[in-house]
């Protein structure tokens, strides 16, 4: 059982509160993704657990030990460094047995758990190489082994597929989450990258300025952000946020005033939760965008970014915020400076709406 | 102008010779670059260094006036198998053997307690590099005055050899070593900071994550990856240990009854220099130090790079 759980944990370094009040429980076995921008305070989050620093206030337990006051090397966790940590002087093999050397293991026993942590990372035939001598995605692997090598009860693992190339990072984490399930061990992986966020995390937990803002699985998190700031972090580009107002239809229905036009909202709003006179934030995700010549909304055209399988039309309203729509790379193309119109996908799913003064979601989720 | 006519102009110039001539001017522009430098370094440097060579090859009577004479390589043997000159050798490498590691140890060991992040730990930083600064003349007052046997720290803690530690057989040299490594520990200390500034934290916190304490991650971490900075640090500190002269020409001087005992190389050199008038030998001397140093730092270099880490 190694269910970690912060509660109520504060760090600060002099004046500035580099984690505030973080309250988060990762059940055994879950693979959390703490997400961030950088300087979130993520790491810093990630290293209160390892016990490379002091908790200001609150608790950290571990299998429902609280470990505030435990060393490191007491904490059962291991821990891999963006860096990788590689010892440069010892070989691949004394890399990964270091761990097992510290605690006194026999080296007979010693040798068998090296030789089966190389073989699931495939680096068998690597044993014998300084890290020097290794390539990037090899030290990431060795920094694998090393960490595994020792059945922690948590993993910690803090940007390791940053270094990587595009390919190879692809490749890695879902190495990473494959070794991950297999082992069942509770692993809390920290990374500014949503992508990846997305993609391995079995919950994502999502941080700003050392303030957890929501944690939930990556559906549910793109599906219905908590706040303006989950809704733009998540995503590939994130989610179109423009200012404006509510007002009533002649039918009575809700209609969602931006500039560029006028959106008839499709669900029915918390009027108590509104701001003062109806202040909010629209949200659309690019994918729930189209151009379309009898849409609400009018732009300009400033870019035109083709990726391959899709296309990004950036627009501007006429307010000066930024409207990225997402299509098919096979959909008629505008130009920069083209004036067109949008259309926002009538399903109730694809428009959310945020509070203007707390940022909060309005819409029920 | 159409750009065949630029061609047909520049056709005649074969590009071969327009590239040794830029590389010509080139070459000459470094030279000129390089003269200061070359100046300085001839006048103070490459001259001696060869004119020791000449001197090595002449012999100047004893009796002051008189010119010196060509003798070949005929005063070699006998001044390097001299008594002297073998007490002198071996008094330096005893000197050098004190000094060094000592020096060494006691930086790197000051350098880790002052590695790390507290209040006010800059104040402690400067105090432990401060004898850098001071000359080797304030260090043996300073030091001389701590020895005397009258107004004197030691006597004051109750520690009186007899006779007095600088006149004292026993105690002369490593009395003066001490002096020395006072003030090689200021140069110890900020070379050994350097190299520790440059071991990655993460290593560090990695190992305290596997299960290293304190005392191991000193010994399997920060020595194999310091190896680079105290391979430098013993060359180093060899070379100016074997240089030593200040301390021992203001402490010990050459009249005292101790001086046999204090006899380093230089200070050795300087006497059968100045004092015996003796430039021939004094070239003997200076050369066989100067080959001494140079075989033992390409001894140092081949044996030690063997064992050293480069991150």
């Amino acid at each position: 059982m190694a269910q970690v759980s912060f509660e109520g944990v504060t760090k600060r370094f002099g004046d500035t509160v580099a984690v505030d009040a973080l309250n988060l429980e990762i059940p055994d076995g879950e693979l959390l993704v703490l997400l961030g921008s950088s300087g979130c305070g993520k790491t810093t989050a990630l290293r209160l657990l390892a016990g490379l620093e002091e908790v200001s206030e609150g608790t950290i337990a571990i299998g429902g030990r609280v470990v505030n006051d435990v060393d490191p090397k007491d904490r059962d966790v291991a821990m891999v460094f963006q860096s990788y940590a590689l010892y440069p002087h010892l070989s691949v093999a004394r890399n990964i047995e270091f761990p097992l050397r510290q605690r006194g293991m026999a080296k007979d026993v010693r040798a068998a758990k090296v030789k089966e942590a190389a073989t699931t990372l495939g680096l068998d035939t690597l044993l014998n190489r300084k890290p020097s001598q290794l390539s990037g995605g090899q030290r990431q692997r060795v920094a694998l082994a090393r960490a595994i090598v020792r059945e922690p009860q948590v993993f910690l693992m803090d940007e390791p597929l940053s270094n990587l190339d595009a390919a190879l990072r692809v490749q890695t984490r879902a190495d990473i989450v494959a070794l991950q399930d297999r082992l069942s061990t509770t692993t809390l992986y920290v990374t500014h990258d949503q992508v990846e966020a997305m993609t391995m995390g079995d919950r994502i937990a999502v941080m700003s300025q050392g303030i957890l803002q929501q944690v939930a699985t990556p559906e549910d998190l793109y599906a219905h952000p908590a706040n303006t700031f989950v809704a733009g972090f998540l995503g590939s580009p994130g989610m179109n946020l423009l200012p404006g107002t509510v007002t009533q239809g002649s039918g009575g229905e809700a209609l969602v005033e931006v500039a560029g036009g006028v959106v008839p909202f499709p669900s029915t709003l918390r009027a108590s939760s509104l701001g003062d006179a109806g202040a909010v934030i629209l949200g659309v995700r690019p994918e729930s965008l189209s151009l379309d010549p009898d849409g609400p909304l009018h732009a300009d055209v400033t870019i035109v970014e083709l990726l391959g399988a899709e296309t990004h039309v950036i627009c501007r309203t006429p307010d000066g915020s930024r409207l990225i729509v997402r299509q098919s790379a096979r959909a008629a193309k505008p130009a920069p400076n083209d004036q067109v119109r949008i259309a926002v996908d009538p399903d109730p799913a694809a428009m959310h709406l945020f509070d203007a003064t707390t940022t909060q979601r309005l819409t029920a989720p | 102008m159409t750009v065949a006519s630029v061609e047909m102009r520049r056709s005649p110039v074969p590009k071969e010779t327009t590239l040794r001539a830029r590389r010509r001017r080139e070459a000459g522009l470094a030279y000129l670059i390089l003269l200061p430098a070359l100046a300085v370094f001839g006048t103070f440097t490459f001259y001696p260094f060869f004119r020791n060579f000449k001197l090595m090859l002449y012999e100047t009577p004893p009796v002051p006036g008189l010119p010196a004479h060509y003798v070949g390589l005929h005063q070699i043997i006998p001044t390097v198998t001299s008594t002297q000159f073998t007490q002198s050798l071996v008094t330096t490498i005893v000197f050098v053997a004190l000094v060094v590691p000592i020096s060494l140890i006691l930086g790197l060991a000051l350098a880790v307690a002052a590695h790390r992040k507290l209040k006010g730990i800059a104040i402690y930083r400067m105090i432990f590099s401060s004898t850098v600064v001071s000359s080797v003349a304030v260090a043996s007052v300073v030091f001389g005055t701590l020895l005397n046997p009258v107004v004197g720290l030691l006597p004051w803690l109750g520690i009186n050899p007899t006779p007095p530690a600088l006149e004292n057989t026993t105690w002369a040299l490593p009395a003066v070593a001490v002096i020395t490594i006072w003030q090689f520990l200021g140069l110890s200390f900020i070379i050994m900071s350097a190299g520790l500034q440059s071991v990655p934290d993460e290593l560090l916190e990695a190992a305290r994550i596997d299960g290293a304490g304190a005392w191991t991650r000193f010994w399997r971490m920060t020595v194999p990856l310091l190896s680079p900075t105290i391979f430098f640090a013993v060359i180093v500190s060899t070379i100016y240990a074997f240089q030593s002269f200040g301390a021992v020409d203001i402490l010990i001087g050459n009249q005292s009854a101790v001086r046999l005992h204090t006899n380093v190389l230089i200070y050795n050199i300087v006497n059968t220099l100045q004092v015996e008038n003796n430039p021939g030998a004094a070239a003997i001397m200076a050369t066989v130090l100067f080959l001494i140093t140079l075989s033992l730092t390409v001894l140092q270099m081949r044996f030690l790079e063997r064992r050293v880490h480069y991150a």
